[in-house]
């Protein structure tokens, strides 16, 4: 079982650093076998000054040779930005300073760092994880690079491409495919749909670019992991990703360690097409330091008898912003978010999930589960819409809240506009406290008070750490069980 | 062993145990039997270390010379709750777990999304590790064959308990029946094979089959060597297990202690003519 660490830096100065780790803990023999491939870190500098205005959109675009549409589409969507207000709603977006900020960077050859750069709460968790000492050494070290991520890669291109599925980055795709990137780019989650949209679609870069043909089933999950460079990880990713009639995909992203940035903003934009018979599954782990405002735009187009789902954990960040939505537009498609949310204190997690019902016999499940810790705050915000002649729709909401602390804090903002009556509506929303009794009960039993509030926790989003796949699962109860360390007692 | 002296408790700055003394040794079964709100089940969370139950400064004091003159008014006065010798009353809930307490509870409250499997593997593994964090006990190269191991004993204490192997799928006692309770609660009592049970009202809402599995664990960890304190409004349980003493606890005190019969006794005539002792 391959087991992924991800460790991603973007320093004061400007350098992004980066490392992918990856051990494979073999049991060919009684002993415990760790194989490692890393990358050497990689170093950017900027070429563009802090703030953003015309010329630094277009300095981007000019950078990346784009084609003329997508510079006009840049500089429209800065109109757009520029225009719209912040919303009033969510979290405080007030403290975001828009000119003290970067939005490009572009690599140099330039390498060099160490373990004890980095910050320390970052090298506990990666102790806790379980680098032995000497191979953080050996890694950070530059050693002897094995690149064996890299050739796990190229087989795994090299399959898919028989296949002729794309996966590639946002950019490259942009190059490679510009009329299949020209033909949805946009069309999911248009350039003026929100402010952050619109930032995004002004600044984007990497991200990933996925097109899956038709009846193509893709079974091993697509890992962002496996895209070597600093594209997926930029504060401005777009992915779009096209799933051709009757295929299938699981794309992951992300990953439990925390991503250090001293970048205060991160706004992506995801769009996805799921045509026809199509299944798409997109699952997200993210764990951004705590200085950072997470603004996501998410969204999915399911068409007839197609199957959208977004798994969607959101452990780290000052403020998450994110609500995976799917817009059913073919009769009997279907939709599913599965969103976690956890927040300590300081944090505040406003996270949720929409389902728009624009055709017959479509269905849809939302579940939200969150976590408040400390004066951690979360917020379920969600929209359930029925459509006047979506006859025979169903969906279920269910929102469960966990607080583990007397000021921690949940609110559900559940919205639902349902326009048709043959239709099927559920909604549940449970907010429990982490119960004195059932620590009472687990420490009866020789657990530590901290090892008894990981074990509910646990459980408590076991609904959505069953869904993901094994490394994720693994590493996520890790970390739920070091979140939980002297937590209590 | 485990000795009780004077212990004073208090729910919530109400006093409900006023000075109970007990003394259990290895391989006894004590039961102790009253009437409802007696103060049985604040006796149970007392022992156990349960925070909202404190031990109550009793306001006794004795003077030095007292206590090295007489031993035995000392043992009265001081309130103490020990167990081999060991002081338990400052220590938390999982310490005391640790040094071999065990309580087996009335209504165990349900941990949903922890599968009873894996819980009771962790317990096993805790206990075979010496209680050291369950990332510790075991390395990656023996824990295939560990898990196995475990799941083979496991299988084993649920067949004898008949508890439906379905059962080790389903989270914690989530939607378990009483029954379904009462007997994972045994279960779990002999993955732990503790030193010291507390068994809290032991026959409520059990069928007679229920009750002779849990009663057959009771005596099983009780032969091995095992104290066992039966907290019990009825006495149907002393059918199946045969105690060597019996006190009753009425207002917060134990009015009167004795042998089976005691239990007999309170079988035919009820509480009523221990009211008027406390």
């Amino acid at each position: 079982m391959p087991h992924y660490i991800k460790l991603a830096i973007i320093d004061k100065d400007r350098q992004l650093r980066f490392w992918e780790i990856f051990v494979n803990m073999g049991n060919s023999s009684s002993q415990t076998k760790y194989k490692y491939g890393f990358h050497e870190p990689e170093r950017y500098v900027f070429k563009v000054k802090k703030g953003l205005n015309e010329h630094v959109v277009r300095e981007i675009s000019w950078q990346k040779k784009e084609p003329q549409w997508m510079r006009d589409k840049r500089l429209q969507a800065l109109a757009f930005f520029q225009k719209r207000p912040l919303p009033s709603w969510g979290g405080n977006l007030k403290t975001i300073n828009f000119d003290d900020m970067y939005y490009y960077i572009k690599p140099t050859e330039n390498q060099s760092t160490s373990w004890d750069e980095l910050p320390p709460e970052i090298r506990r968790t990666y102790d806790r994880i379980g680098i032995p000492e000497a191979e953080k050494k050996r890694l950070l070290g530059g050693v002897s690079a094995q690149y064996e991520s890299e050739v796990v890669y190229k087989s795994i291109q090299t399959s898919l491409a028989k296949q002729g599925v794309i996966f590639l980055d946002m950019d490259s795709g942009l190059r490679e495919y510009p009329e299949l990137v020209r033909t949805y780019f946009g069309t999911i989650i248009p350039t003026n749909d929100n402010k952050f949209a619109a930032l995004n679609t002004s600044v984007w870069s990497g991200g990933s670019f996925i097109y899956i043909p038709k009846g193509v089933h893709i079974k091993l999950p697509l890992q962002a992991y496996f895209r070597i460079n600093a594209a997926n990880m930029g504060q401005f990713e777009r992915t779009l990703i096209i799933a051709d009639e009757g295929s299938f995909v699981h794309y992951v992203e992300g990953c439990t360690a925390p991503i250090y940035t001293t970048d205060s903003l991160h706004s992506a934009v995801v769009e996805i097409v799921v045509k026809k018979g199509a299944r798409v599954r997109y699952t997200t782990i993210q764990n951004w330091s705590n200085n950072v405002y997470n603004l996501v735009t998410k969204r999915m187009r399911v068409e007839e008898e197609g199957i959208g789902e977004w798994i969607d954990g959101n452990i780290g960040s000052k403020l998450t912003m994110k609500y995976p939505s799917c817009y059913l537009v073919g009769r009997r498609a279907h939709g599913e978010v599965l969103s976690i949310a956890y927040a300590e204190d300081g944090q505040h997690q406003d996270a949720g999930g929409k389902a728009i019902h624009l055709a017959s016999e479509t269905t849809s499940t939302i579940t939200s589960k969150s976590i408040s810790k400390g004066t951690g705050r979360t917020s379920y915000r969600g929209l359930l819409q029925i459509v006047k002649g979506a006859k025979k729709s169903k969906s279920k909401v269910v929102c469960d809240a966990l607080l583990l602390d007397e000021h921690a804090r949940s609110d559900t903002y559940p919205t639902m506009d349902i326009a048709e009556q043959h239709v099927q509506v559920e909604h549940e929303a449970t907010v429990t406290k982490i119960g004195e009794e059932q620590l009472f009960y687990l420490t009866s039993r020789g657990l530590a008070e901290d090892e008894a509030a990981g074990m509910i926790v646990g459980g408590f989003i076991e609904p959505l750490v069953k869904e993901l796949p094994l490394e994720y699962a693994v590493e996520m109860n890790r970390l739920i069980r070091l979140k939980m360390e002297g937590s209590v007692g | 062993m485990l000795a009780i002296r004077n212990l004073h408790v208090s729910v919530h700055g109400k006093e409900i145990l006023k000075g109970v003394s007990l003394s259990i040794k290895s391989g006894e079964i004590h039961v102790v039997m009253g009437p409802n709100g007696s103060g049985k089940s604040t006796l149970a969370y007392a022992l156990m270390g349960h925070k909202s139950y404190r031990i109550s400064d009793t306001g006794y004091r004795i003077s030095d010379s007292m206590s090295e003159s007489s031993n035995i008014s000392r043992e009265v006065a001081v309130a103490s709750i020990t167990f081999d010798g060991k002081d338990l009353s400052e220590l938390p809930t999982d310490a005391r777990a640790r040094l071999g307490l065990f309580l087996a509870f009335q209504s165990p409250v349900a941990i949903p999304g922890v599968s009873v499997g894996k819980f009771l593997r962790y317990l096993l593994k805790l206990k075979t590790s010496g209680f050291q964090k369950e990332e510790k006990a075991a390395s990656w190269a023996s824990s295939i064959k560990e898990t196995v191991a475990l799941n083979r004993r496991l299988d084993a204490l649920a067949e004898k308990l008949s508890i439906k192997p379905e059962l080790l799928n389903r989270s914690l006692n989530d939607n378990f029946s009483g029954g379904e309770k009462k007997k994972l609660e045994a279960l779990q009592m002999l993955v732990v094979q503790p030193k010291i049970v507390i068994v809290d009202e032991i026959d409520t809402g059990l069928d007679v089959d229920a009750l002779k599995v849990v009663a057959h664990a009771v005596k099983e960890v009780v032969k091995s060597g095992a104290g066992a304190l039966i907290i019990t409004h009825y006495q149907r349980i002393l059918k199946y297990l045969h105690p060597d003493r019996v006190h009753v606890l009425i207002g917060g005190k134990l009015v009167r202690s004795g042998d089976a019969k005691l239990a007999r006794r309170i079988e035919e005539k009820g509480y009523k003519e221990f009211a008027s002792l406390h």
